[in-house]
């Protein structure tokens, strides 16, 4: 048994000295980036990436919007949905998160991907068009959007994780689009995206019908959502819906909750005095000294770091 | 753990065909002949991520200019932002000069595009058009980006399904019916041997008359109409 074990604790410390030596193994394969004089941006890192990855080195995680977004087109309108679970890896990050983007008054996004760059390639393309209306004296139209959207994400060679429904209504009408991260776009009276985008889809190509009403096309999204939120892993929680016509738009925060947490059928609290005191001991003012050492750093003014905010 | 690239003496090898998965892609059938009277563009309707069909009714005929259309195939991000660019150029092309651009001049915008970028892109483009100085006239850009000026031609995953049956049937100078059975019996063949094509036949006659689109349904063993024009 000994004898055993002790080849074991042998393995397990060869694999710490393996592991140990292949850090600085690196180097000498190793080529540094060639600096040259060429303007522009730098993607040296993204080959040291490729170098480090190859060898058995992991990518960081992203948050990822392991989602289900929907779209539907309607007489007089459009509607989006989205889940509202952000997720990290096997870890749920957020059980409320919110996935349908402002771009403008009347024309809103959700998204699917990662989370970082449908937040932040929406709030772009909101700004540069809130400018492009401002200087034209127009009403922003869809297939603006799009553009602008597609001919980002195209130049950034689909590093850009963004999935992406816009909907809205402008002067020429209601239009849906879809923008996928490498910079294509379709167009479709309904459509789904994200990891529950399949289960989405079989409630839109058994169920979906020409010209409904708006509250056939809210119930039919919401139905969409709920199948990847009950048959998908990467989606859950909440349904959000947003509803654009010509005359406003309507955000539906929250509006369906199948998954409310119910209250503990038991009380898991212990009773005071369940674990029984086995000693006691008091320490005094005076014998603190024993246990913690004390450096005086002066007075908040003048001392280490600025003196405390404190509400008035 | 997936290995995305390959540490080699001579630098970093990679796999592009791993670094572009996720990417929307267009396994395709399209064609594009010369008949009579100018020319007919072909296409089905089938856009894939991986396994799964992103878009089934997809319009892989784009409109370039007016009588000048172009089928893709390839990347669609590649293939959509490539045509956006030409329709610009020819838009601007139109205006200024005050007379409408040749087909000769779209494909060698193209090509110009295609070569240039040949590294970056993965699109293999047929343009087809009709102008009052040439007729119809039908270019082929493969994915090097050379240009081909063809009597008909044949591209994508499904086309080659199908050389045997152009080769087989096609007859110069047919009638505008004639083309466009033999564009049809063609993308038939082509959707049915190639499980990366289907959905319905899309068809662009680019003719003296402008252009008229077609559209040939499965659920009706591609049969009908296909126009509302005459």
């Amino acid at each position: 048994m000994v004898g055993v074990r002790f080849k074991e604790v042998e393995k397990r410390d060869q694999a710490v000295i393996t592991t140990g030596h292949s850090t600085p193994h690196l180097t000498p394969p190793y080529t540094p980036p060639i600096t040259t004089t060429m303007p522009g941006f730098d993607f040296s890192n993204h080959n040291r990436n490729l170098a480090l990855h190859s060898r058995g080195v992991p990518l960081p995680k992203a948050t990822s919007t392991g989602t289900t977004i929907v779209g539907c087109l309607y007489d007089g309108g459009v509607v989006i949905a989205a889940d509202t679970r952000a997720t990290s890896g096997p870890i749920v990050a957020d059980k409320n998160c919110e996935k349908l983007h402002y771009i403008s008054p009347q024309i809103w996004c959700a998204g699917a991907g990662t989370a970082a760059d449908t937040e932040f390639t929406t709030a772009l393309i909101s700004s540069n068009l809130e400018l492009h209306a401002l200087s034209t004296g127009r009403k922003p139209r869809v297939v603006t959007v799009m553009t602008m959207l597609k001919q980002h994400l195209f130049r950034y060679q689909g590093h850009i994780g963004a999935y992406l429904v816009v909907a809205g209504c402008d002067p020429t009408g209601a239009h849906l689009f879809t923008v996928h991260a490498h910079g294509s776009t379709d167009k479709l009276p309904y459509v789904t995206m994200g990891s529950g985008s399949l289960a989405a889809m079989s409630v839109f190509e058994t169920q979906w019908k020409n010209s409904m009403t708006r509250d056939e096309a809210v119930a039919l999204c919401a139905q969409a959502i709920q199948a990847g939120i009950f048959n998908d892993l990467g989606s859950g929680s909440n349904v959000d819906v947003c509803v654009i016509t010509k005359e406003k738009t309507e955000l539906l925060r929250n509006y369906i909750t199948p998954n409310v947490r119910e209250q503990k059928m038991r009380n898991y609290k212990f009773a005071k005095g369940t674990t029984a005191v086995l000693d006691q001991k008091v320490i005094t003012k005076e014998e603190i000294s024993k246990y913690v050492t004390v450096q005086d750093i002066g007075d908040g003014e003048t001392g280490v770091g600025e003196k405390m905010e404190v509400d008035s | 753990m997936q290995q995305t690239g390959m540490l080699g003496e001579d630098g970093i090898h990679i796999d592009m065909n791993h670094l572009k998965s996720g990417e929307v892609n267009l396994g395709t059938s399209i064609m594009a002949i010369n008949f009579k009277d100018g020319v007919i563009l072909g296409a089905d309707s089938r856009t894939t991520t991986g396994a799964y069909i992103a878009n089934r009714v997809t319009d892989k005929l784009t409109q370039v200019h007016d009588t000048i259309w172009c089928c893709r195939s390839g990347s669609a991000a590649d293939t959509q932002a490539v045509a956006d660019i030409v329709q610009y150029h020819l838009g601007m092309y139109g205006v200024t000069n005050d007379e409408p651009p040749t087909t000769q001049t779209a494909a060698a915008l193209f090509q110009e595009l295609c070569y240039d970028n040949k590294d970056a892109l993965s699109a293999g483009i047929i343009i087809a058009g009709w102008d009052h100085r040439h007729g119809g006239q039908v270019y082929a850009i493969p994915l090097g980006g050379s240009l081909h000026k063809q009597a008909y031609s044949i591209g994508g995953s499904g086309s080659t399904y199908i050389y045997g049956y152009c080769d087989a049937n096609w007859r110069e100078g047919m009638s505008e019916q004639e083309g466009i059975a033999f564009v049809k019996g063609a993308l038939q063949e082509a959707i049915k041997w190639d499980g990366s094509s289907g959905g319905v036949i899309r068809m662009v006659v680019l003719t003296a008359k402008g252009a008229a689109r077609h559209l040939y349904l499965p659920d009706r063993n591609y049969e009908g109409p296909g126009t509302d024009k005459p």
